[in-house]
């Protein structure tokens, strides 16, 4: 039971903290998670944080609901609900309290400075969580040349990425048969 | 620029019925613009200009860039209630859905064809995940000193695996000051001036 609460206390607190640092959008905080449940803890190993991502990219909705799945493993539903908590709530109640602060907050200079300045970081992270999937994802041949190809057609058309995403899945299990 | 312009007052009951549609039907990179035909185009709740103001806020805050405008859409258009129903009703499709997928992988987690579309599906995650950064920082990657600040991050948490609760910090106070409000001869306007 302490255990159970422990558990969970650390979840949330993880979790939180990779949410509201993660600058730039959900993926940004992947290396910062992966370090957590993966390198840390060891409630998750490599395969099954990138089937657990995989997952999440084939699923509606916001990027990121994945960490339920995540919560789920490690501390059942109550896990699940509380990475849930942890990942969204905070900051949802930062951009509310932003924006209702908008009037007073967009005279102030440091504003423009604080956007121009987060930019690069955010999009830093962006390529650091690019580099850890790769690292995890790619095992070989057919699995490089899914990746570049995704990206050249993701760069050259507006195509909806969950078929890019079942498209890989196919490929791949068509190659290993 | 007037907060809670266009005076739409649609019930709670349509916020939910609009963000569960947008919860259901959207993915991934893609959100921004299913919440910009929806709240724009289709309901009329904003403008533009308003909802380009939304989303700029929604990305230079932490937290993912769909939940934070759809939150913040619904506390302007129907207060507290409005921004809890609004973040519950974009999530909790794509919860469910993915909840569903964890227990059905769970059993067949290392049987090999399960093995070769997750990772078939991984890998061209990492192709979407760099698209997304490559288009997203289009403008950072010209630019040397943005480039520079660029690298050190995903150099640190990329490479050398250091914790956010440091690095972003760090560098982001680092960057912010680089980008300093600079006035000829005056020093810079402090936080609590404004009216």
């Amino acid at each position: 039971m302490m255990e159970q609460l422990a558990t969970l206390a650390q979840l949330f607190m993880d979790f939180a903290t990779a949410s509201l640092l993660a600058i730039g959008g959900g993926s940004a905080a992947l290396p910062e998670l992966h370090k957590i449940v993966v390198t840390e803890t060891h409630w998750l190993s490599d395969r099954q944080f990138k089937d657990i991502y995989s997952l999440g990219q084939i699923s509606p909705g916001p990027n990121m609901t994945m960490v339920a799945v995540i919560g789920m493993h490690v501390a059942g539903w109550a896990g699940a609900l509380v990475t849930l908590i942890a990942f969204f709530v905070p900051s949802s109640l930062l951009a509310v309290g932003a924006n209702r602060l908008w009037r007073r907050l967009e005279p102030w200079p440091w504003l423009e400075a604080i956007r121009q300045g987060l930019a690069p970081v955010a999009i830093g992270l962006l390529i650091a969580g690019v580099w850890l999937l790769a690292r995890i994802a790619i095992e070989g041949v057919p699995t490089l040349t899914i990746a570049i190809v995704a990206t050249a057609i993701l760069l050259a058309w507006r195509v909806n990425p969950r078929w890019l995403i079942v498209a890989g899945a196919s490929v791949r299990w068509l190659v290993s048969g | 620029m007037s907060k809670r312009s266009g005076a739409a007052s649609p019930s709670l009951l349509q916020v939910a019925r609009v963000f569960a549609v947008l919860g259901t039907t959207s993915f991934g990179g893609g959100v921004v613009a299913y919440l910009r035909g929806a709240l724009v185009e289709r309901e009329g709740w904003f403008d533009d200009q308003e909802f380009v103001r939304l989303l700029e806020l929604g990305q230079t805050l932490p937290g993912l860039n769909s939940v934070n405008l759809a939150v913040m859409a619904g506390d302007q258009v129907r207060g507290a209630p409005g921004a809890v129903v609004a973040g519950l009703a974009m999530t909790l499709p794509g919860v469910a859905f993915v909840l569903s997928l964890g227990a059905l992988y769970a059993p067949y987690a290392h049987a090999l064809w399960m093995t070769a579309m997750l990772g078939g599906a991984a890998a061209a995650a990492v192709g979407l995940l760099l698209a997304t950064a490559l288009r997203l920082g289009r403008a950072q990657f010209g630019r040397p000193l943005d480039l520079a600040i660029l690298l050190i991050t995903a150099f640190a948490v990329g490479e050398l695996r250091l914790p956010l609760l440091w690095v972003v910090p760090v560098v982001g106070a680092v960057a912010i000051w680089l980008y300093r409000p600079r006035r000829r001869g005056t020093d810079t306007q402090d936080v609590g001036t404004a009216p």
